[in-house]
């Protein structure tokens, strides 16, 4: 199994989000499957959770289509056990504290280590309250990746301090989407991270375009999506792996070019 | 009683995204920098009492007494406060607060519509945007309140996302944040939420039990023995105890919605039916299911349909300082019957909870001993919904 700082040895990195069980767990194998064929360095695997207060509408429909198809974290656990079978690719869990919280953190991270899992990302979980799951992750070797926002400024040193795995920073204000135009001076986020940091850092939050991902990466070291993959689950539900891997085929081949 | 890091025991804390993290941090600062400036204090004393009718009435309720043969009730009547409810204490100080800090957008969520309401009316008198957002079922539950905040000049958003009541309001309302945080102030209708609104919520509640305290000591020459309020978040029931949470003679008793009993689906109790979670910002108690996913509840009253509890509550309830009791849909409607009937008070569906407890309890009391409950609002919004509840079709 590869660690976390290996997605990002294979030129700059393209991170995939999808959310577990949308439209049921046979179809995220695939599309999990499919992304990382085509070329996804890492795969954030997102627990759904009832009330999504980060994500935009897209993510939240797939929360819910993943929940009203009964999918529970139990049955996540199973798929990612299936999926290290034959897939290496560094996976995080994306969700909500109170569904680590709720199972037991100490249950829930040894299970991550159990099962495969290098990292969480928990956007609500701010440097002052990574204590809450901090001792636990590092007991088990999961990775506690923090996020960087653009109302960060004068927190972004203290934040790249003590980041691990990687950093995620968040491209604009507001809730998950995509968007037209991204308006946030990112690169000067990228500087400070670089000066107090030596872990990568990916850029996340409207991106869906090739040439978003490129211009993202070439300030940082790789781009997120999210929105634009769910995007496909909601339009083709069972058939949306096939075209998971074309899109991000398309999205890994412009970053391939990109210095 | 709130620790440096906003935790009261181990509840409470931030637990939001790293964007709203700097406004948080800026309201706290904000807050401790006007809550003891006489100015400010002035101002906000200025608007409590001539714009909100403050301070409210201690009513002695002498025909409930005789009725129910026990304890002597005192209702404090913040039903009778400008907008109809004790929300209004909590909405001009975090208004005035927000306008001292330079923002001209005040957004909230609302349940009721009592919370929009007052910070509709908040807005327009300091001359402050306003968008308030309402679950889609409660905007059809509370239709008065709508066109209410319509006409005070706020623009009403219905959230559709999740169950479409108050839990998704106030998820949506965080997300509206997220985006507008430079112009905008969340004005955050209950004693929930990240640090600092909490404790914020409840100073600008406290004036609840700092009042009681005084008129009971004028009337009685004593403290009560309990003091009664309903609990949803639980703004009016902790500003109803703060003052009396140091008098450990003194009963605090909030009361919580138990919809159609503790032992359905079809609750909103959280003390009572939920556990140790992390949610909406703060950890504390929520209804929620194995895997951590908050539950769908359900109570009569939109005002207490939150599968959450403030944070110093949780604590309340830890120590053992406060009680928490479950009371049904189908008592609450007899308690709302009965003050309407018994002393021409029509209560609101929300504060019914808290009658209902107190008429389970008085007549098991010394007639020497004295109730305070609090009337958190007025009863006509709920008019509708109650005639519907006893099968009878009145349109508004």
């Amino acid at each position: 199994m590869n660690n976390i700082r290996s997605a990002f040895e294979n030129g700059k990195a393209f991170i995939a989000f999808i959310t577990c069980g949308d439209p049921d767990l046979e179809t995220t194998a695939a599309a999990v499957r499919a992304a990382v064929e085509n070329g996804a360095d890492l795969i954030e695997l997102g627990i759904p959770f009832s009330d999504p207060t980060a994500e935009g509408p897209v993510i939240q429909g797939a929360n819910l289509r993943a929940l009203n198809g009964g999918v529970t974290t139990d049955k996540i656990f199973s798929l990612v056990k299936e999926l290290r079978q034959d897939v290496t690719t560094p996976f995080v869990f994306m969700t909500y504290a109170n569904v680590i919280f709720s199972y037991g953190t100490e249950r829930f991270l040894s299970t991550c280590r159990d099962i495969g899992i290098n990292g969480v990302i928990l956007p609500d979980l701010p440097f002052e309250e990574k204590e809450e799951f901090l001792s636990a992750c590092h007991a088990y070797n999961v990775d506690l990746i923090s996020l960087i926002a653009p109302t960060s400024e004068n927190r972004i040193a203290m934040i790249a301090k003590e980041a691990e795995g990687f950093l995620y920073i968040v491209s604009s204000l507001g809730v998950t989407g995509m968007r037209n135009e991204i308006k946030t001076d990112l690169a000067s986020i990228v500087e400070v991270v670089r000066q107090n940091t030596d872990i990568p850092c990916a850029i996340g939050f409207g991106i869906s375009t090739p040439e978003q991902a490129q211009k993202m990466a070439k300030i940082s070291d790789g781009a997120i999506v999210g929105s634009a993959i769910i995007k496909l689950l909601e339009k083709y539900g069972k058939d949306a792996p096939e075209y998971i891997g074309e899109y991000v085929k398309s999205m890994k081949d412009a970053l391939r070019t990109t210095a | 009683m709130t620790n440096p890091n906003g935790r009261f025991g181990s509840h409470g804390g931030q637990y939001i995204p790293e964007t709203l993290m700097n406004a948080v941090i800026e309201l706290e600062e904000a807050y401790n920098r006007y809550k003891n400036d006489p100015a400010f204090n002035r101002e906000l004393s200025e608007l409590f009492n001539e714009y909100a009718g403050r301070p409210s009435r201690l009513y002695f309720a002498e025909k409930m007494t005789r009725s129910l043969g026990g304890a002597k009730i005192y209702l404090k009547r913040e039903d009778l406060n400008h907008t109809g409810s004790h929300k209004i204490n909590n909405v001009l100080g975090q208004a005035l607060l927000a306008k001292k800090i330079g923002k001209t957008r005040l957004i909230a969520e609302t349940g009721a519509g009592q919370h929009g309401v007052a910070t509709a009316t908040a807005a327009a008198l300091l001359d402050m945007e306003c968008v308030v957002f309402m679950g889609e079922e409660d905007t059809i539950r509370q239709a008065l309140n709508v066109y209410r905040m319509r006409l005070l000049g706020a623009e009403v958003v219905p959230v559709k996302s999740g169950t479409a009541t108050l839990k998704d309001a106030v998820s949506e309302a965080m997300r509206e944040w997220t985006s507008h945080i430079a112009d905008t102030h969340y004005c955050l209708g209950s004693v929930m939420g990240p640090h600092p609104f909490p404790t914020i919520v409840r100073d600008f509640q406290s004036v609840i039990s700092k009042e009681i305290r005084e008129q009971i000591l004028a009337k009685e020459g004593k403290l009560p023995d309990a003091v009664i309020a309903c609990v949803g978040g639980g703004s009016n029931a902790i500003g109803s105890f703060y003052h009396f949470i140091e008098d450990r003679n003194v009963k605090l008793i909030g009361c919580e919605a138990a919809g159609r009993g503790i032992d359905t689906f079809e609750t909103a109790a959280t003390i009572n039916t939920g556990r140790a979670g992390i949610f909406h910002g703060m950890k504390s108690y929520f209804c929620q299911d194995e895997f951590g996913q908050i539950a769908p509840v359900y109570s009569i009253s939109a005002g207490l349909d939150y599968p959450g509890i403030g944070p110093e509550h949780a604590y309340l309830h830890d120590t053992g300082r406060a009680e928490y009791v479950p009371v049904t849909d189908d008592e609450a409607v007899c308690a709302f019957e009965y003050l309407s009937k018994t002393e021409g008070i029509i209560p609101a569906i929300e504060s019914a909870h808290a009658i209902a407890h107190a008429m389970k309890i008085a007549p098991k009391m010394d007639q020497e001993q004295i109730i305070v409950i609090t009337i958190s609002g007025r009863g006509d919004k709920d008019c509708a919904a109650i005639a519907r509840y006893r099968g009878e079709d009145i349109h508004e």
